[in-house]
């Protein structure tokens, strides 16, 4: 990730540790519920970690609060720390524009702009400054081949998004977020809307990024947890009850209710 | 009598109920038609009008309707697009945000003469401008800006979230977010409303009386000069529009030819409206069709 | 080399602000909100102020002005401000138009939901939104034209009556009615009608027992709607009513109303004489009964349970 470019101003820092994020206690509250009680978890660098759950156990509260979309829900708040090299991202003073600029997102339901394909990806890009077409060129060509899109597209960049399939909007959707340069991916449940062969190309994809980048994926999907994560985190009710390497959390539970999970029993 | 016989009564009244309106409607456009549009002529559409003799056209009242209209659009849009994009994306629940959809609601409902009473102190007295294009066009705009102003609200929140969210998601401001993404997106639906409320803004004539005023001077249509005061662009020169001057030619008209003046320009004057509306109608569905086209 | 900016600087806000776009935006959209609450305020305290004038700057009597039947401004000796008149039949044209309007409004509402939802919309949807777009002075010419001859010859009376604005205005409000009443009844939950029909009742029986007293408020709002619109409506009603400053004793005589009186003479008094003021204090009435339709509208949706 020390990759940069002239164009853009700020780099992402190589940091040694082994940990990009450092969870601290974290509790989210919508109004006086209280979706995530408390949790406190380590996020390795340059792999994927799962967040598994039944719907409703605060997984998804927890992902989208590492880069701050929770700010647009009226009345939800979260106290605790996430700490990203030193910075808590909890913090009133961080800018979440920029933040959210190095902790990119992708959501459930493909949500491509009702642009062209090109501009989809620009669209960021051009906001944070580059205006050069042959840069963004080279961005966007980049980007759709990381996102193994751009065979695909290469002779219709100009024609309209919504023009694509679902599994191509959404590996349009992870694209334009790789032009970002993130440093830390949340993926929200990528695959769920979409058909069994399109879902099989995105984990390709989402298992090949992840030499890049840090990727904290939510899933309902538990095949699809033990197939490409290296770690997995098990939520139940706002709790953590499990958090280990993806091979131990599937197959030698330490928790009598992850196991009733992992085998079906509920959720 | 058996509820099987009610039942059927009933059925037949509701069925009288919609062909009454039907008729009614038919009825209506019948008459403003085919009285109307025998009046319309080359001639009657480019001659001035006149106070005393028949023969009169309604060039200038024409121009002036399509002239207050341009001003108060010029006006209203703007204005009702920021209280819209207010409403649906920095409005925060609570009693500030109360209080403005109650002024919204209150302005709505102001009866357009009561409106028209405040333009003529406001825009009229208090400025010492006199019957001014301006002066209707502001009055207008008082009618005006709160259907922009929900007109946009809806348009704007109807825009699916998650492509707001994306947009936030890759780091793009709210404010450049509400420019490039949402506004681009809730365009049709605005334009829609938008030449709707014109057609309404055209055919308004209360909140004219006052402050546009009943009459129109000597205008020389080759004068684009708008500071001129013989130039129909001038906005600070009286303007009676053609739905105002149906109204003085059948109130206080002097002239002997009354009925037809008044038969062809309501012709006009409907058939804009039905233009307007045809217009919204295609715009609307064209533009949608193009941003959502796909291929 | 890149340089490498630590974390702190890059995610933490500065003062010399990233936002400027985003402020001047925010600025743009307030300042349009302000707009609109000052454009409320200044209508209500301009009108206000000059709608008292007339009782504290001319000494007319309040009480004289809101309940003497006579109305005489001319009278050199005794001149008479009694808007009693004009209140009456701002009021009875209003609700006699609202009683012809309501049932067709709301029947056709329940012919284009209850009776032919699948074609009864698409014909009459555009009929409405149609009747909706003709201007008012355009109401007001047909009245005057078809309306006014042929009660005089069919009816009686000169023509010029309550009965004919009562006509205009009903025409005109029934869009008003029909719209909110039609998307009344088309939000009534499926539920209600399977579970009235499934009891054996016929559709009559559901539209009476079970629909209309579920959108009972939406529907009262949409009569209270149409009647706001009918009591500010200016010129159609004045070219057809007959405009006189008598009390009216039958649907056939001439009357006047409040916004009538106010169209006709605001042009031919002077600005700031007695004459002039006593219309801005029934401007002021017209402000005060559309604030009162709107706590009606306001109170029936507080009410409404679907």
């Amino acid at each position: 990730m020390a990759v940069s470019t002239k164009d853009k101003p700020v780099s992402v820092q190589p940091i040694q540790k082994e940990q990009i994020l450092k969870v601290n206690n974290l509790e989210i509250f919508y109004g006086e519920k209280r979706a995530v009680n408390g949790i406190s978890m380590d996020i390795d660098k340059k792999g994927i970690t799962a967040l598994i759950g039944p719907s409703g156990c605060g997984k998804s509260t927890f992902l989208r609060s590492i880069n701050r979309m929770n700010d647009l829900i009226p009345g939800a708040r979260a106290e605790g720390e996430i700490l990203y090299e030193d910075v808590n991202l909890l913090s009133k003073d961080v800018n979440v524009v920029a933040l959210r600029k190095e902790i990119g997102m992708v959501f459930q339901k493909p949500n491509p702009f009702p642009k062209s394909i090109y501009n989809n990806i620009t669209h960021a890009l051009k906001f944070s400054g580059i205006r050069k077409k042959s840069k963004l060129d080279e961005i966007v060509e980049e980007s759709l081949r990381k996102a193994a899109l751009w065979d695909e597209v290469k002779d219709r960049l100009h024609k309209s998004a919504l023009s694509l399939s679902g599994g191509q909007q959404q590996r349009l959707c992870i694209a334009r977020t790789i032009a970002m340069k993130p440093a830390v991916m949340l993926l929200d449940e990528p695959s769920s809307a979409l058909d069994p062969i399109s879902n099989a190309k995105v984990e390709e994809l989402i298992l090949e990024l992840k030499k890049d980048y840090s990727i904290i994926i939510v899933t309902h999907n538990m095949q699809q947890a033990s197939r490409i994560s290296d770690k997995t985190a098990f939520f139940l009710s706002g709790d953590l009850i499990e958090y280990d390497i993806t091979e131990n959390v599937f197959t030698n539970p330490s928790e009598k209710k992850t196991e009733e999970y992992i085998s079906g029993r509920f959720g | 009598m058996s509820s099987k016989t009610s039942d059927r009564i009933a059925t037949g009244i509701f069925v009288t109920i919609a062909v009454i309106i039907i008729s009614l409607l038919i009825g209506l456009f019948y008459f403003i038609l085919v009285n109307g549009v025998k009046q319309i002529s080359i001639d009657f559409l480019t001659k001035p009008s006149s106070n005393l003799l028949a023969g009169g056209g309604i060039r200038d009242q024409i121009f002036n309707s399509f002239y207050v209209l341009i001003i108060t659009m010029i006006i209203t849009v703007p204005l009702g697009l920021g209280g819209g994009i207010y409403m649906a994306e920095y409005a925060k629940p609570g009693k500030v945000t109360d209080f403005i959809r109650v002024c919204v609601e209150v302005l709505a409902s102001f009866p357009s003469i009561v409106i028209g009473m405040f333009g003529l102190l406001m825009f009229v007295t208090l400025t010492g401008w006199g019957y001014t294009i301006l002066g209707g066009a502001l009055a207008l705009t008082v009618f005006n800006l709160p259907v922009m102003v929900r007109v946009s609200e809806d348009a704007i929140r109807s825009v699916p979230r998650d492509i707001k969210e994306a947009s936030l998601g890759l780091g793009i401001t709210h404010w450049h977010t509400i420019k490039t993404i949402l506004l681009p997106s809730a365009f049709p639906s605005i334009l829609t409303g938008a030449i709707l409320a014109a057609g309404r803004v055209f055919g308004e004539a209360a909140a004219l009386l006052f402050t546009a005023g009943l009459s129109t001077p000597r205008l020389d249509y080759s004068d684009w000069n708008p500071f001129s005061s013989t130039s129909p662009l001038n906005i600070f020169r009286p303007a009676e529009t053609l739905a105002v001057h149906i109204w003085s030619v059948n109130t206080q008209g002097l002239i002997p030819d009354v009925k037809e003046v008044a038969n062809g320009s309501a012709a006009v004057l409907v058939i804009s409206v039905l233009i307007f509306n045809l217009l919204a109608r295609g715009i609307g569905s064209l533009v949608h069709k193009k941003m959502t086209a796909s291929k | 080399m890149e340089k490498v900016v630590p974390a702190k600087d890059r995610l933490l806000k500065s003062k010399k602000s990233w936002m400027d776009g985003e402020v001047r935006g925010r600025i743009l959209v307030f300042l349009s909100a302000i707009i609109m609450i000052a454009a409320t305020i200044s209508i209500t305290i301009f009108i206000g102020q000059k709608g008292l004038q007339a009782f504290i700057n001319n000494g007319v009597s309040l009480i004289e002005f809101l309940t003497s039947k006579i109305w005489d401004p001319t009278n050199q000796k005794n001149p008479v401000y009694g808007a009693l008149p004009f209140i009456f039949g701002s009021f009875a044209v209003t609700f006699l138009a609202a009683l012809v309007a309501a049932p067709l409004g709301i029947g056709a509402a329940i012919f284009m939901t209850e009776i032919a939802p699948s074609w009864g919309r698409k014909v009459l949807q555009p009929v409405i939104e149609l009747l909706v777009g003709i201007p008012s002075v355009v109401y007001g010419f047909i009245g005057l034209t078809v309306l006014v001859p042929f009660i005089r010859d069919h009816v009686g009376g000169l023509g010029f009556s309550l009965l004919s604005g009562m006509i205009v205005l009903s025409v005109m409000i029934l869009p008003t009615i029909t719209t909110i009443a039609t998307d009344a009844m088309a939000t009534i939950p499926k539920a209600l009608r399977e579970g009235s029909y499934a009891l054996g009742a016929t559709r009559w029986q559901t539209i009476r027992k079970v629909l209309i007293p579920a959108a009972m408020p939406s529907l009262l709002t949409a009569i209270v709607l149409g009647m706001a619109r009918a009591f500010g409506e200016a010129l159609a009603v004045q070219m057809v009513i007959g405009n006189v400053s008598k009390f009216p004793h039958s649907i056939l005589d001439a009357s006047g109303t409040l916004t009538t009186i106010i169209t006709l003479n605001m042009g031919n008094t002077t600005f700031g004489s007695v004459d002039n003021n006593v219309l801005w204090s029934m401007g002021l009435i017209l402000l005060v009964i559309s604030f009162v339709f709107i706590l009606i509208i306001r109170y029936l949706s507080a009410r409404r349970k679907i």
